[in-house]
C-alpha cells in the first residue's frame, strides 16, 4: 500500500495523544497545576494534529463532516466519533485538574477508557481489510494499542513501565514481522483464484490493461523501496525499542536530557515502523498485476 | 467546467432511479434482500482482448453520470486517468510442453452481494440498491477518503484524480432503465459495444434469465471466492482446445501429394541435378 504521509502522521500523533491521555487520565504521576496544564495541553494537540493530518487524505475535505453518519456499519466512522468524545472527555477531565486542581476518577478513568476503545477503532480500519492480509490480524490492533501506550509512558516518564512496555511491544512487533511475512500466502488468494484459471495450467500475468501507472497501482502495489524493508526495519526496531530502553537505563543518572533524547528515538522509530506498516502491506489486487 | 455539466451533482436529467432518488436508507449498511442481481456474465472463451468495451465505458461515463472520468498528462511521459472498465491478458501455462494460452480478461466492479466497499465506507456515499443490486457512489456525498478502493479486492474502484471523488461502474444504470434510449441500448455501454458479444447482461437472481442459463451451461466461475464477497459477475471459463488446431485446416489440405505429368518431370529433373 502506499504509505501516504497524511495517513503516518496522523496514526504516529494521535497514537501517541491518545496513549499520553490515557497515562495523564488514570497515572500514577499527580496531574495538577502547570505538570497538569502541559500534559493535557500536548496530549490534546497531538491527538488534534493526528486527526487534522487524516483531513488531508480526503479528496473532498469540507464534507469531512459526513463522516459522523455511518457509525453503525463502519469503523471509520466510528473512530470519528470515538476520537471527539476522546477528546471531549479528556479535555473537561484536563479542565478540572487545571483550573480546580481536583481529580475527578470517573471522568478519568472514562476518558483513559475511551483513549483505548479510540486506538483499537483506529486499528481495525486497517485490520478489517481482508483484502490486506497482512493487516488482516490481531497484531495490528495490538500494535497499534501497545506503541500508544509505549508513547504515553515515555511521556509520562514512567521509567519502568515504559521499559516493560517497550519491550514487551518490540516482541510482538518481531511475531508481526514473522506472521506477516506469511499472510499474504496464508489467504488463499493466488493468480489463479483472482483470474479463475488455475483449473487449466499456470497463470502468468502476460500484459496489464494500461502502460502507465493507474491509481490502482499506485495506491495498492507500493512496490518501491520495499527492498530496503528490511534495513529499515532494523533501524525503526533500534530507533523504537532499543535505543529508549538503553537510555532509560541510564536515566536516573542524567536526568532529563536522556529522557528527551528517548522520546525523540522512540517517535522517530515509530514514525518509521508506520512508514513500513504501509508500504509493507500487499493488497491482493496485485495478484491481477503479477506484483505484490 | 464540471459545473456546467447537467448531471454533475448526481441529480438525473433523463433516467429513471438514480442516488439522488433513493429513499432515506441513508446508510452503508447492506440491503438483506435485492429483488434483483443485475450484473454481467464475461466470456473469456470469446473475447479477444479489443478494449472496445474499455472505450465505450469511458465514452459514456465520461458525458453522463457523475464526475467525468479525467485524465492527466494524457500525451505526456506519464499519462494516467480513470478507468470503471479494464482488460488484462493473463498467459496460462498448461503442464508439460503444450502451447501456453492467453486469456484476455475484462475487469470492472462485480457488484457483490456482500460488498466489503459498502460497508467500509463512512459517510454513506456508497450504497448497494435494494431494488436491483447495483452498486453505486453518491459522489456529491464522498469525501474522497479512499477507503473502499482498499476495501475491494478486485481493484474495481478508482478515485478521480481532479474530482476528488470515487469512480466506479455503474451498470450503466443511466442507459438500461432509460426511456429515452432506443429498446436495444438499454444496456451497458460495455455489452453493447463488444464487437464479440463476449459481455452478456441480465438478471443473475433469476434461474429463468438468459445470464443464469449461460452461467449453468458453462460453469460460470466467481473470482476470489475466497474473499467472501459473493460477487454476481461470473465469468465463462474458455473452452478447451480440442485436437482440430485450425476448423478452415482441413480446407486447405493439399489436393495431390504427388505431382503429375509437367510437375512430376520438372520434379524429378530438379532431383537428378
Ligand atoms: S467488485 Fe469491488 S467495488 Fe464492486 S461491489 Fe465488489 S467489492 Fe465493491
Ligand atoms: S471514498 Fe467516498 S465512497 Fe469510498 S469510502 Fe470514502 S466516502 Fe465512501
Amino acid at each position: 500500500m502506499h504509505p501516504a504521509k497524511s495517513i503516518i502522521l496522523f496514526t504516529t500523533l494521535s497514537g501517541l495523544g491518545f496513549g499520553f491521555l490515557a497515562f495523564l487520565c488514570v497515572g500514577p504521576s499527580p496531574v495538577t497545576g502547570w505538570g497538569a496544564v502541559a500534559g493535557f495541553a500536548s496530549g490534546l494537540a497531538l491527538a488534534g494534529a493526528g486527526l487534522m493530518a487524516s483531513a488531508f487524505h480526503l479528496g473532498h475535505p469540507e464534507r469531512a463532516l459526513k463522516a459522523f453518519t455511518q457509525w453503525r456499519s463502519s469503523w471509520l466512522s466510528r473512530e470519528g466519533w470515538l476520537a471527539c468524545a476522546t477528546l471531549a472527555v479528556t479535555g473537561a477531565n484536563a479542565a478540572f485538574a487545571v483550573f480546580a486542581g481536583i481529580r475527578v476518577p470517573p471522568l478519568a478513568w472514562l476518558g483513559a477508557v475511551l483513549c483505548v476503545i479510540t486506538l483499537t477503532a483506529t486499528s481495525m480500519i486497517y485490520a478489517q481489510l481482508k483484502t490486506v492480509p497482512r493487516w488482516n490480524h490481531w497484531t495490528t490492533t495490538a500494535l497499534f494499542l501497545l506503541l500508544a501506550f509505549c508513547g504515553g509512558a515515555l511521556l509520562s516518564a514512567m521509567t519502568w513501565t515504559a521499559v516493560t512496555l517497550l519491550a514487551g511491544t518490540g516482541l510482538v512487533q518481531c511475531y508481526a514481522w514473522r506472521i506477516g511475512d506469511s499472510r499474504l500466502r496464508a489467504s488463499g488468494t493466488t493468480s489463479a483464484t483472482a483470474t479463475g484459471l488455475g483449473g487449466s495450467g499456470a497463470v502468468r500475468s502476460f500484459e496489464p490493461p494500461h502502460t502507465g501507472d493507474s491509481y490502482l497501482t499506485r495506491e495498492m502495489i507500493h512496490v518501491i523501496a520495499r527492498r530496503h524493508s528490511r534495513k529499515l526495519r532494523r533501524t525503526a526496531f533500534l530507533l523504537s525499542f532499543l535505543l529508549p530502553v538503553a537510555l532509560l537505563s541510564a536515566a536516573s543518572a542524567y536526568g532529563q536530557a536522556i529522557w528527551a533524547a528517548a522520546i525523540c528515538a522512540h517517535v522517530a522509530g515509530v514514525f518509521v515502523l508506520r512508514w513500513l506498516f504501509f508500504a509493507e502491506a500487499e493488497h491482493v489486487v496485485g495478484f491481477y498485476y503479477g506484483r505484490r | 467546467m464540471s459545473e456546467e455539466r447537467p448531471n454533475h451533482d448526481g441529480r438525473w436529467t433523463d433516467t429513471a432511479p438514480g442516488p439522488a432518488q433513493r429513499g432515506s436508507a441513508d446508510v452503508t449498511d447492506l440491503p438483506a434482500f435485492t429483488e434483483r442481481s443485475l450484473g454481467l456474465v464475461i466470456d473469456l472463451d470469446t473475447c479477444v482482448g479489443c478494449h472496445a468495451c474499455v472505450v465505450a465505458c469511458k465514452g459514456w461515463n465520461t458525458e453522463h453520470y457523475g464526475a467525468p472520468l479525467a485524465d492527466s498528462d494524457a500525451y505526456g511521459a506519464n499519462p494516467v486517468g480513470s478507468f470503471l472498465n479494464r482488460v488484462h491478458s493473463f498467459e496460462v501455462q498448461p503442464d508439460g510442453d503444450a502451447p501456453a494460452r492467453l486469456v484476455h480478461f475484462p475487469k470492472s466492479c462485480l457488484h457483490c452481494e456482500d460488498a466489503p466497499c459498502v460497508t467500509v465506507c463512512p459517510t454513506g456515499a456508497s450504497y448497494k440498491r435494494s431494488e436491483d443490486g447495483i452498486v453505486l457512489v453518491n459522489e456529491s456525498d464522498c469525501i474522497g477518503c479512499g477507503l473502499c478502493a482498499w476495501a475491494c479486492p478486485y481493484g474495481a474502484r478508482e478515485m478521480d484524480l481532479v474530482e476528488g471523488v470515487m469512480k466506479k461502474c455503474t451498470l450503466c444504470v443511466d442507459r438500461i432503465y432509460n426511456e429515452n434510449l432506443p429498446e436495444e441500448d438499454r444496456e451497458p455501454a460495455c455489452v453493447r459495444t463488444c464487437p464479440t458479444g463476449a459481455r452478456h447482461f441480465g438478471d443473475l437472481s433469476d434461474p429463468s434469465s438468459d445470464v443464469s442459463k449461460l452461467v449453468a451451461e458453462r460453469g460460470g466461475i466467481e473470482l476470489m471466492p475466497e474473499q467472501d464477497t459473493k460477487p454476481v459477475n461470473r465469468y465463462l471459463p474458455p473452452r478447451g482446445k480440442d485436437g482440430e488446431l485450425d476448423v478452415l485446416a482441413p480446407f486447405l489440405e493439399p489436393v495431390a501429394e504427388e505431382p503429375k505429368g509437367f510437375m512430376a518431370w520438372l520434379d524429378s529433373a530438379l532431383e537428378r541435378l
